[in-house]
């Protein structure tokens, strides 16, 4: 097997000084062409991860730690010039609202082709007949005139759309994708998910997809990880993770999930409580106050990854007990 | 964009109306007769029916109005009653005055100020902020007319570089771009730049904290830009509001320089303004204030059409 295209090891962000741990030890892997779904709650530290990968998050208030390489390059360590190169040039993202992460004030085109510039040594006249061909490429009707239109002129898909053709525009071999459809309508955001599946295909590109709808991660992701609290809690191949769910809390969103069939009168259920304040974090296990399996032992420590199965582990000292409590398949399909 | 301009044309068509009521009124709101400066105490009946029919005060109100916006809209706004010279030639010499000092301490106010708030809004919350922002609370908030005379007594009177009033040498109003003229407009100048600067880099500073507060500066970096490269998008978004305040203020610097102009001798609209109301030369003063507002809502105008010109979100259709 080839090195990995991303490796990241024991990363740890803190804001206000450390005292709040926003992600406290995520080690994960990418494979070349591989794509892979975050998902959690608000908070649960998967966007500061994401971010932390092109070291967007503000540098005089964070504090980084761990190791992080992406295409055999240490991201911690480049200087301003190499850091500039590798965003946008091998790691590129696409954020949630396409309508407040572009200037509102230059056309898609002007914005695409400074992208493309900034990357490569290239005419004007060039960079904009890439960037038609990326319009056309992504989908958009009209990509002519609408090379021309300012983000605001457009809807939430199409702007989408445009986020994700600028964001290729240095065919980059990662893709960060910042819950890239939750601002979408529901059909909007399965064009979305279609579209980046297919992109993800011909281009050889590895995506990590950050979310919070299993459903979406579901679709186009090959593996996923839970976040909770900072900590990767479960991790495993997509089918793996929805059939055999071995952590409480994975367990809990997916019954959590509404379905088309919930019949009236029945309870949604919800997990209990909410999540824990990253600034005073229990010792032990931080899932423990909102876990129906909890046991003293759960305090005491935290957990480490526990395997259970090719590829998929759980950090629960309670694996066994959890699989009891899984949904079934006809739970999960709503019937 | 050109059925806009027109439109943007038509609509200063109510206002210019409005405007040139308010100047016709103030002929007859201001108390006492409008002849009460021409006429001797113990005139005569009889003479004054003469004067009041001579400056045709005896018509209704509507004819006046009309009679007078006539000729206005001629170029003739009548003759001053102190000097007896025609009003528009007045008008415009000083108007060309203020004009001149209060475009080039816009200029200056608007660089400096511009300048002081981008690097206060970038540094924020570090020395260098606490610096810029304290010497834009100091230009806002320090009496000009007093900082002119600071100034008058420092580089004018003690060093002797620069000369204390007017706006030529020897007194002479006909102005010309070389340094003996110049030279006059220095300390003026600079005293009057004060109060945009302070205003711009205000403004300007609250601009730029927020712009880089915003989601597009991480999307900017994200797709590999320099600093250098995100400070042009903070500019560019910047502007459109840097400009409409920087028009206000040459809008203001326009008519409200009568405090400065006095300290300098200016021969610009204020100190016309100034000898107008104390010699209670009414035509002077309407025509003045006519003037002043015609500028006001043209450059008004031309700011929004700037606007939008620089920031495709206002609506143009």
């Amino acid at each position: 097997m080839t090195a990995p295209l991303v490796s990241i090891r024991g990363l740890k962000v803190a804001f206000a000084n450390g005292a709040v741990r926003a992600v406290d030890g995520v080690d994960l892997d990418l494979a070349r062409g591989e794509v892979v779904a975050l998902i959690g709650e608000s908070g649960s530290g998967k966007s500061v991860t994401l971010r932390s990968l092109l070291r967007l998050n503000p540098e005089r208030r964070t504090q980084i730690e761990g190791a992080m390489s992406v295409d055999g390059r240490d991201v911690l360590a480049m200087g301003r010039r190499e850091l500039a190169q590798y965003r946008g040039g091998v790691a590129s993202m696409i954020f949630q609202e396409p309508l407040l992460a572009l200037d509102p004030v230059y056309t898609l085109g002007q914005q695409i082709v400074e992208s493309i510039r900034r990357h490569e040594s290239v005419g004007a006249a060039e960079a904009r007949a890439r960037a038609l061909a990326l319009f056309e490429r992504v989908r958009i009707p009209s990509p002519e005139r609408r090379l021309d239109s300012y983000p605001h002129e457009m809807s939430g898909g199409m702007r989408q759309r445009a986020m994700i053709a600028l964001a290729l525009a240095c065919r980059p071999k990662l893709l960060l994708a910042d819950e890239p459809t939750t601002a979408l309508d529901a059909t909007v955001q399965i064009q979305i998910l279609l579209l980046l599946r297919e992109l993800q295909r011909d281009l050889g590109l590895s995506i990590i997809f950050v979310t919070h709808d299993i459903g979406a991660a579901v679709e186009v992701a090959d593996r996923i990880l839970v976040m909770y609290a900072g900590r990767i809690v479960e991790e495993g191949s997509a089918r793996d993770l929805i059939r055999t769910p071995r952590h409480p809390y994975t367990i809990g969103l997916l019954k959590s999930r509404a379905h088309g069939a919930l019949s009236k009168g029945s309870r949604l259920e919800a997990i209990p409580g909410s999540p824990p304040d990253l600034a005073n974090l229990p010792p032990g296990c931080t899932f423990a106050p909102r876990c129906p399996l909890v046991i003293e032992a759960c305090q005491a420590e935290r957990p480490p990854p526990i395997p259970v199965g090719p590829g998929h582990r759980a950090r629960c000292i309670r694996v066994n007990e959890a699989a009891a409590i899984a949904p079934t398949a006809e739970e999960l399909l709503g019937v | 964009m050109l059925s806009y301009l027109a439109r943007r044309f038509v609509y200063t068509v109510p206002i210019l109306i409005g405007v040139s009521l308010v100047c016709f009124g103030l002929v007859h709101i201001a108390p006492g007769d409008p002849l009460v400066s021409v006429l001797p105490p113990d005139a005569s009946a009889d003479l004054q029916k003469v004067m009041l029919a001579i400056y045709g005060f005896d018509r209704p109100y509507a004819e006046q109005f009309a009679k007078w916006i006539w000729r206005a809209l001629n170029g003739d706004l009548g003759s001053s009653i102190a000097t007896g010279r025609p009003v528009t030639d007045e008008v415009i010499k000083a108007v060309g005055n203020t004009l001149r000092l209060a475009v080039v301490a816009t200029f200056i106010g608007f660089l400096l100020g511009s300048l002081f708030g981008f690097v206060a809004g970038y540094f924020r919350d570090t020395f260098v902020d606490k610096l810029a922002s304290a010497l834009s609370v100091l230009g806002v908030s320090v009496p000009h007319y007093w900082l002119g005379m600071v100034l008058v007594i420092i580089f004018a009177a003690q060093l002797g570089w620069l000369p204390p009033t007017g706006a030529g040498p020897g007194g002479s109003s006909d102005w010309e771009w070389d340094w003996a003229h110049i030279r006059h407009m220095v300390l003026p100048a600079i005293t009057m730049s004060v109060i945009p600067m302070g205003i711009v880099a205000r403004t300007v500073r609250a601009l730029v904290a927020d712009i880089l507060n915003q989601e597009f500066i991480v999307g900017l970096r994200a797709k590999g830009l320099t600093d250098v490269g995100v400070l042009l998008h903070v500019i560019k978004n910047a502007a459109p509001t840097a400009l409409a305040v920087m028009g206000l203020q040459l809008g203001y610097l326009l008519g409200g320089s009568i405090l400065i102009e006095t300290v300098f001798s200016w021969p610009g609209t204020g100190n016309l303004l100034n000898a107008a109301i104390f010699q209670r030369d009414l035509p002077l003063l309407q025509g003045t204030i006519l003037v002043l507002a015609l500028f006001f809502v043209f450059l008004n105008l031309a700011v929004d059409v700037l606007q939008t010109a620089l920031d495709p979100r206002i609506q143009r259709a």
